[in-house]
């Protein structure tokens, strides 16, 4: 595909601490296409947020060091860069947005100087046009009375507001790429649903490509074009939501979908996946699911499972398929 | 497990729950925060009622005040016909061996320095219930119930996963052979594919001990899969009172309305979402009149200089809203 703005091959991010080594990211495969919204999706720990502090290098490094891998943006290898060409990239052609609003902004700064700084340091712009630049954004993104808002500080806003706030920032260098980590975890459902139209009308409006990383299937039905579902610092399975949604072909995608509570059927017990999610300094041997998995056969115990191309689009790593 | 009778078990009569605000030097009064302003509501026996709403609209401190963790500013809340509010302290010991919580955040309501038999075994002796033989048998059977093994109960609670923490703390709830058990939040901190194994083990001690629960969650598909009646509350107020089926599929108050549009789901909404404005007012200064008419979308005239009460549109379905008189 010559579209991907983004490829990701086989990396692997590893924390390498006292009590051995986090595998946090074990081999993650992925490309990013132009213009739309790839939804990494997965349970805490199962290395969405690892993979995408890798490609911005956000992590500490030691303990953490990407030990292979390739992330291919424009012609550059990310993993490969001096921290100085990965610091011109951060914010200005790869932006990012945190899940906790609170902590992604400095308390004793106002929210104008805090999107101007980062303007300044990518654009050629003086200090009274990047300021007209903060502005708009910030309008853009729905706040009202923007000027006023500029001369705030972070505790006087609440959270969906600073949750704007973040993505008018992400938003303030024109990045190729926007990666949001759980922008709507840490909010309320009326609000959740102001920030979600918000990503939907960046994708219409910019045609923004968006790496969206969320645990909440029913998020990636609403916005995402694709997905990757990710296990124990894999990708178990990439194909277009709907497919994933309807068709999941992996038991842990399957196991995902059926274990929520939905609101148009109430009944019953609900399914659900046994056991915990695995330790990742003692991932288990073979497929890295296999002790929760309902239909595990005798080599899941032994050997990884390979990836296999279901169709065009939908790939899964699975031996039920192999 | 449907409700055994219509036999109240708790009634809430026009409970608030105000923390005052101080200011300055001499710590002047200036405003209260009217976390829980005005509430009536009754429990009945084996019933599971779900309380839903946004953060900051008092619904946690609603579950902290029943159980007098927090001391009401006025109201009642009678238990089997007793009034908590009146209880002194050997009262308040025996009420809550009836009335139990569970937290939403295992890390933070069990004890690091205490192993799992200890912490589900502390209720018990805190009650002075049994001698230790008998208490260390208890707490076998309460650890099978909740589906831990007998042998972790050595093990600290660092040891175990978020889902095991809330197992232990469904243990610790159970201990007391509880009437009524209030759920703050229990999943929300828990991982998807974990959620439905606790949403699952919290069904079936309901089922096998009649329990009545108080289920405190902001997740509409949580409460619509959990309960028997649904109360909606903003800003300190219930909203909406009416049973799961009539609230889910017939919603009356455009807050209810839209908090159900908000919910992202797997189908591609028919009607359009419900994007509610702004966000939640800060409840030291609620708007005038209804407190929900600056982000309504059917406000009326009326709306921001009176207050709506509560009223019966059709049996069982309560509404506080000008639309509806």
């Amino acid at each position: 595909m010559n579209n991907a703005i983004l490829k990701v091959n086989d990396l692997k991010t590893y924390f390498f601490t006292s009590r051995g080594i986090v595998k946090a990211v074990d081999g993650v495969d992925f490309e990013l296409r132009r213009g739309e919204c790839l939804c990494l999706v997965g349970e805490s720990g199962c290395g969405k947020t690892v993979t995408a502090l890798s490609i911005l290098r956000l992590f500490d490094s030691p303990p953490g060091k990407i030990v292979c891998g390739k992330i291919s943006y424009d012609g550059l290898n990310l993993t490969r860069c001096s921290s100085k060409q990965i610091r011109q990239i951060r914010g200005k052609d790869i932006a990012m947005v945190f899940q906790e609003a609170q902590s992604a902004l400095n308390p004793v700064l106002t929210i104008g100087d805090q999107i101007i700084e980062q303007i300044k340091l990518h654009l050629p712009l003086d200090h009274s046009m990047a300021r007209d630049r903060a502005i708009t954004l910030l309008s853009e993104m729905g706040i009202p009375s923007a000027e006023r808002v500029m001369s705030y500080y972070p505790h006087q806003l609440s959270g969906g507001m600073k949750q704007r706030v973040l993505i008018a920032m992400s938003l303030s260098c024109d990045p190729q790429i926007l990666i949001a980590d759980e922008p709507t975890t840490a909010v309320d459902v009326t609000i959740k649903a102001q920030i979600l139209d918000i990503f939907r009308e960046l994708k219409a409006r910019r045609q923004m490509s968006t790496l969206f990383i969320t645990h909440d299937l029913a998020v990636v039905a609403e916005i995402g074009d694709r997905a990757a579902v990710m296990y124990g610092g894999k990708d178990v399975e990439t194909a277009p939501v709907s497919e994933i949604i309807e068709n999941p072909k992996h038991p842990y995608t399957s196991g995902l979908i059926e274990c929520l509570p939905d609101t148009s059927k109430s009944t019953g017990r609900l399914a659900s996946i046994p056991g915990a999610t695995p330790n990742p300094i003692q991932m288990p041997q073979g497929c890295a699911f296999h002790p929760r998995c309902p239909k595990v056969m005798k080599i899941c115990r032994r050997q990884e499972p390979p990836e296999t191309t279901i169709s065009k689009e939908h790939k899964v790593s699975c031996h039920l398929y192999t | 497990m449907k409700p055994k009778s219509d036999h109240r078990l708790l009634q809430i009569k026009n409970l608030k729950k105000y923390y005052p605000v101080t200011a300055g030097f001499f710590s002047r009064h200036i405003g209260d925060i009217k976390a829980v302003d005005g509430v009536t509501l009754d429990i009945k026996e084996g019933e599971i009622i779900g309380l839903v709403g946004e953060s900051g609209c008092g619904k946690s401190t609603l579950g902290k005040t029943i159980p007098k963790l927090e001391e009401p500013t006025s109201g009642e809340i009678l238990y089997q016909g007793t009034d908590i509010t009146k209880l002194d302290k050997r009262g308040l010991v025996e009420l809550r061996k009836e009335i139990q919580i569970i937290f939403q955040d295992p890390d933070a309501s069990l004890d690091p320095r205490m192993n799992a038999g200890d912490s589900i075994c502390e209720p018990l002796i805190i009650h002075k219930i049994g001698d230790e033989k008998t208490r260390m048998d208890r707490v076998a059977e309460l650890m099978e119930q909740v589906g831990l093994e007998t042998r972790q109960a050595n093990l600290y609670p660092h040891e175990f996963s978020g889902g095991q923490k809330q197992r232990i703390g469904i243990a610790r709830a159970l201990a007391m052979n509880p009437s009524l058990i209030i759920a703050d939040e229990p999943v929300s901190a828990l991982d998807v594919s974990i959620q439905a194994q606790i949403l699952n083990l919290m069904m079936d001690v309901q089922e096998k001990f009649g329990l009545a629960y108080l289920l405190i969650a902001h997740d509409l598909s949580v409460i619509r899969h959990m309960a028997h009646r649904v109360a909606i509350m903003y800003l300190g107020k219930i909203v909406e009172l009416a049973n799961k089926k009539e609230l889910f599929e017939n919603p009356l108050h455009p807050y209810t309305e839209a908090l159900l549009s908000a919910v992202p789901s797997f189908k591609p909404k028919d009607k359009g979402r419900i994007l509610l404005r702004g966000d939640v007012p800060s409840p030291l200064n609620p708007p005038s009149g209804c407190h929900f008419h600056p982000r309504c979308h059917r406000v009326l005239p009326i709306c921001n200089q009176q207050e709506p009460g509560l009223t019966e549109v059709s049996e069982g379905h309560f509404i506080s809203c000008h639309l509806y008189r």
